[in-house]
């Protein structure tokens, strides 16, 4: 078997292969399937400073590839999180990381506060690009300045691993990485949903109860491909590759144009066990090209 | 149950009408604790446009030989290719899902009502309840005479009593308008799997009635397990996943206006 570790910041990843939040629950979900210990990390679904009861149904619909989604950031709370929640998961030896969402600077700090005392989690990922949520969330990460604040502020109060997580909704992906970056940003993750909509043309009506949402899948994965690979040109910290992964061939594509790991999103839903397949895929390959090791061909893309 | 992700045999897909299909699988294991109610998700084969799985209710189960049957009816591009799947092939399927319906104790009387596609769970609780003891009444609405399937079948577990739109079998009308519904006969239970709109009516009959009443939903889903957190449904404690804490609900549970 390969060299498949990584290094993000200070946490050391077994392999490249986490799940992306809001496709993985808070792990436990998928313990029947496997062993969730086998993967590089997993980011659990998104947590809020208050409860939220997330937008009304309908809050999916399926699309050529892919899926929206307008879940809204359905979760109990941090308090709810730490008190229930966190015993549930100490369990795991792999690294577990929570995304933190606000709807104002002030939440994002109080809730990385309350994580911060979580013995058991290794990181935050910052998740400034939720396109569901009326305030907050994507606001903060389609402006520059915005996103720059917010990492800033979270920053001052967290000394694990910060990564933040960027919205694909902006016309140029690398600046917003590496003003993060030079915020104080361990790595960055891309990309979130794309912002899209879909209409049922026999009743005129959108399918979503929010009219738009978010588009993930294999839909979106040459995009997200482009906007990682430009993205690693830019910054010098870690980059997490997300958006339509569905087999070790994709990650492999990811981290050729520069992702030192990735994130299993959506795939998830379609084959619970895609993320630990993706595992001994990512080794196959190294094995059939004759690397010891991931680091290899991170960044391997050949021009 | 724990949940897994195999890829199972198609031991039989039977054209029961136009547009019924029932798929049978045999499994390898077990599958003996499948709770009447609970669903599958199968990943369909050959159909390009289909991306995410499509949940099944279990239509029956025969233990002895480690299979279980879905019931399919072909709506979109999905379920049509689901149709053509045949023997010897297998499908990938995601089992078991969700909670299930309450079952009978001994001597009670309960009334198992079906419309259209959502008969598929009914054959499996009528089984099962007709072994526990209870005195079990069927009541199956479907839109004509063509349209209604699996009566002989069910007839085995229960005394079936038939609706159609068009009056071309049973009772003319709804599947409240049968007269079983009509509050005379005292059942323990409705136990109800159908569109909305029909649970919805089911659901007020209850109420005139004063009897407990299960619905099966249907709300569209991403994982089936729980975490995409898509097929909400409202209830007294707020939104809760159909895949996870349903597909069955206590109309008490549930915040509908009826």
């Amino acid at each position: 078997m390969a060299d498949l570790s990584v290094k993000i910041d200070k946490l050391e990843l077994k392999n490249p292969v986490m799940t992306a939040s809001g496709t993985f629950g808070n792990g436990v979900e998928f313990d029947d399937f496997f062993n969730v210990d086998m993967l590089g990390g997993i980011i659990l679904k998104g947590t809020t400073l208050h409860h939220r009861e997330g937008n009304d149904y309908p809050r999916m619909a399926e699309t050529p590839s892919g899926m929206l989604n307008a879940v809204g950031l359905q979760n109990k709370g941090v308090d709810y999180f730490c008190n229930d929640i966190y015993p549930k998961i100490q369990k795991y030896s792999t690294n577990v990381v929570v995304n933190v969402n606000g709807s104002t600077i002030e939440e994002y700090i109080e809730v990385t506060e309350r994580i911060n005392e979580l013995e058991d989690i290794d990181a935050i990922e910052l998740n400034i690009s939720c396109p569901n949520v009326k305030e907050g969330g994507m606001a903060f990460g389609t402006s520059c300045p915005m996103a720059e604040q917010v990492t800033r502020e979270v920053r001052k109060v967290y000394d694990k691993t910060l990564i933040v997580k960027l919205s694909p909704n902006v016309t140029n992906i690398a600046e917003i990485a590496t003003g993060v970056e030079n915020q104080g940003a361990d790595a960055v993750s891309l990309v979130n949903t794309f912002l899209g909509m879909a209409i049922d043309a026999e009743t005129r009506k959108p399918l979503l109860s929010t009219v738009t949402g978010g588009l993930s899948g294999p839909a979106i994965k040459p995009i997200a491909l482009r906007m990682v690979w430009q993205v690693a040109q830019a910054v010098k910290i870690p980059v997490i590759g997300i958006g339509g992964i569905m087999d070790a061939t994709d990650a492999i594509e990811f981290i050729l144009a520069g992702a030192s790991a990735v994130q299993v999103g959506t795939s998830n839903f379609v084959d619970p066990n895609a993320s630990v397949k993706m595992v001994k895929g990512i080794d196959e390959y190294l094995e059939r090209h004759n690397h010891h090791t991931i680091k290899d061909i991170t960044g391997g893309l050949q021009l | 149950m724990k949940k897994e992700v195999s890829n199972l045999l198609v031991a039989s897909n039977i054209t029961l009408n136009h547009d019924n299909y029932l798929i049978e699988f045999k499994s390898d294991s077990s599958i003996e604790e499948i709770i009447p109610g609970q669903f599958v998700n199968v990943k369909v084969n050959k159909s390009p446009g289909t991306f995410l799985r499509r949940p099944f209710s279990v239509h029956d189960t025969n233990p002895s030989d480690h299979s279980f049957s879905i019931l399919v009816k072909t709506i979109g591009e999905g379920t049509k290719a689901l149709s053509r799947v045949k023997e010897g092939e297998s499908l990938d399927v995601v089992y078991p899902l969700g909670n299930g319906f309450k079952l009978p104790s001994k001597g009670e009387k309960i009334l198992l009502i079906g419309g259209g596609v959502g008969i598929a769970p009914m054959m499996h609780l009528a089984r099962t309840s007709q072994e526990l003891g209870a005195d079990v009444h069927i009541l199956l609405g479907a839109r004509t005479i063509h349209d209604h399937i699996l009566i002989d079948e069910f007839k085995r577990y229960g005394t079936v009593h038939l609706t159609t739109d068009d009056g071309s079998v049973g009772t003319k009308g709804f599947v409240t308008s049968h007269q079983i519904m009509d509050g005379t006969i005292r059942f323990n239970r409705y136990q109800c799997c159908g569109p909305d709109p029909m649970m919805q009516a089911v659901a007020r009959k209850a109420k005139q009635n004063a009897t407990e009443c299960e619905v099966s939903l249907e709300n569209m889903m991403a994982c089936g397990f729980g975490v995409c957190l898509c097929c909400v449904t409202k209830t007294n404690e707020g939104n809760k996943c159909v895949c996870t804490d349903g597909p069955v609900f206590n109309i008490n549970d549930l915040e509908w206006q009826i």
